[in-house]
């Protein structure tokens, strides 16, 4: 336990000093800021002379007020903080000839690896609860709304599957930080994988759904092919952790998301007026209901983070140290 | 001189991908004295350290250091044995200080022990006026220096310094020569000391061990290797002849 304290609380103090954190904390409040500002001068326009409106403080973190919200943001680029801070954390130790002498210290091995992770996990979260504190303060002041209960809960719950995803990243990156000598090496195989996983994922789910089920043609395709469509397109698309970051959050985000899918599928089995009467007696899901929805997602996601540390342990455990 | 053996190999052996970098090792080493552990690069010298201290598996065999399995108590082992590595790396944006106290804590260590410790250390390695400053700063003399330096703070009872001197001036040399033999004289430090400098190794070592090819050729004293190999004593042949001799046969 000395030495995994010890070298915990020496990264700490480095990702805090370094000039890439500060760079990069310096971005994401930036934009997340912006992003909040812009939903919440919308909302005041949006929301006048309506009545009833449920939850209005989520709104600041989901409404997609100029470009996108803050939750888009954050599933888009915060893979980029978790890369950030892991990407270099073996192999520049190891360029340096300073792993050999840290492991010839009387700790276990695993300290090591322990350490960097816990310590790249409490600066994202640090990182995203202080953004998310800041925007809340910030809706306060500038919506005049005050969160509910069930609110703050499902902020928590948000800001706990955003740390998961951004340690995911941070587990990939430390991975690759074992397995490449070149820390430039690493850090450019992280950012592809990164790039491949959310961006190329679903476009290829689009390919290939359409490849498989061509629904091109109006008069010949089937509701039933277009269903078919849809499930090959969704399934794929999840093997995109970003995918299922979205869909989680979107859905914890907003209690009127009854579903993690997207709503022209639904729409495609109403008619209008069945939407009409369905969008009039709408209510929005319970805290509880809604994270029934997602626990597939969650649970996958959780589940992708401790599988990519657990190789990372793995690999960094037999691996040979020589300098 | 105390006669206890401190570390003992039986037929250490490490194979890499066909090659056999250490092969079929047995040698001794007694507690307080200085082991010079020679050999030309490649010839399984670091292999065999990172072996005793439980860093590296051997393929067969087995080692005893200070009565424990390097691989079953690798714990215990390290924190009896002070390695310096050859070309030891160093966090350049901590002063030397920091980089004391961060080995320290990796030690277990704590408090107003650690503040103690590393004052005396960079005063007896002759760092004290350069306490606050960078180790990028550093030249390589005093990098090595601050590298026993850190070594040193767990108090342990033997010492793995490879290749300490190399690439440093004669002045540099001397300095951290000097300053293992007094380690050894006033605190009674077991060295395993590998080098390529064997003048000074002949100064201070007590007994040598030369390793070619993974296997280790010669072990004893100069003065037995020296009448094992020419008849004569010590007086007459140094220890750069006698290694070149069993270097050439070898």
């Amino acid at each position: 336990m000395q030495g995994l304290y010890a070298i915990f609380k020496k990264e700490l103090r480095d990702h805090f000093t370094s000039y890439r954190f500060v760079i990069l904390f310096a971005l994401i409040a930036m934009v997340s800021f912006i992003s909040s500002y812009m939903a919440g001068i919308h909302m005041r326009e949006n929301l006048e002379g309506m009545s009833g409106v449920k939850f209005p403080f989520l709104l600041l973190f989901s409404s997609t007020g100029a470009l996108f919200s803050m939750i888009q943001f954050v599933s888009f680029f915060g893979p980029l903080i978790g890369l950030v801070l892991g990407f270099d954390s073996i192999n520049r130790e190891r360029a340096h000839g300073t792993l050999i002498k840290l492991v010839s210290q009387p700790i276990y091995r695993d300290a090591v690896i322990n350490g960097k992770f816990l310590a790249g996990v409490v600066t994202i979260s640090i990182m995203l609860i202080s953004i998310v504190l800041v925007i809340s303060g910030f809706g306060l002041a500038l919506v005049g709304v005050v969160p509910g209960i069930e609110e703050i809960w499902r902020i928590i719950v948000y800001l706990i599957l955003s740390i998961f995803y951004i340690s995911l990243w941070l587990g990939v990156s430390i991975l690759f930080s074992i397995f490449f000598k070149g820390i430039a090496t690493s850090a450019l195989a992280s950012v592809a994988l990164w790039i491949f996983l959310s961006f190329f994922v679903s476009l290829g789910a689009d390919v290939l759904a359409n490849t498989i089920v061509p629904i091109g043609n109006a008069n010949e395709t089937t509701p039933e092919d277009v269903i078919k469509n849809y499930r090959i397109k969704e399934t794929t698309a999840r093997f995109s952790p970003m995918v299922l970051y979205s869909e989680a959050t979107a859905t914890i985000i907003d209690p009127m998301q009854k579903t993690t899918r997207t709503s022209d599928l639904i729409n495609l089995r109403m008619n209008p007026m069945e939407e009409m009467l369905s969008s009039r007696f709408e209510n929005p899901l319970t805290l509880g209901q809604s994270l029934l929805v997602v626990f597939p997602h969650t649970t996958a996601l959780i589940a992708i983070t401790l599988i990519c540390f657990a190789i990372s342990y793995m690999v960094f455990m037999v691996q040979e140290i020589r300098t | 001189m105390d006669n206890q053996t401190i570390i003992k190999t039986s037929n250490l052996s490490r194979r890499y991908n066909g090659q056999t970098a250490v092969d079929d090792l047995n040698f001794e080493v007694k507690e307080g004295e200085i082991f010079g552990f020679l050999g030309p690069n490649g010839a399984g010298k670091t292999t065999t350290l990172l072996m005793l201290l439980g860093l590296s598996q051997p393929s067969s065999g087995s080692a005893v250091v200070c009565g424990m399995d390097p691989i079953r108590q690798s714990k215990e082992v390290k924190r009896l044995i002070g390695y310096l590595p050859e070309n030891v790396g160093f966090y350049g944006d901590l002063n030397a200080v920091q980089s004391l106290e961060y080995v320290a804590n990796l030690n277990g260590l704590k408090g107003e022990v650690v503040a103690r410790k590393t004052d005396n250390l960079l005063d007896l390695v002759g760092l004290k006026q350069d306490a606050k400053k960078k180790v990028a700063a550093f030249s390589r003399g005093m990098k090595q220096r601050l590298g026993i330096a850190e070594v040193l703070i767990k108090d342990p009872k033997v010492l793995f310094l490879d290749e300490p001197t190399l690439g440093l001036d004669p002045d540099g040399a001397l300095r951290i020569i000097d300053l293992i033999e007094s380690l050894n004289k006033d605190q009674g430090i077991t060295v395993v000391l590998s080098s390529h400098d064997l003048h000074q190794v002949q100064r201070i070592s007590h007994r040598v061990g030369i390793m070619i090819n993974g296997k280790l050729v010669a072990e004893g004293s100069i003065d037995s290797l020296a009448k094992e190999k020419f008849g004569v004593g010590e007086k007459e042949y140094s220890l750069e002849e006698i290694y070149m001799k069993y270097f050439r046969e070898g």
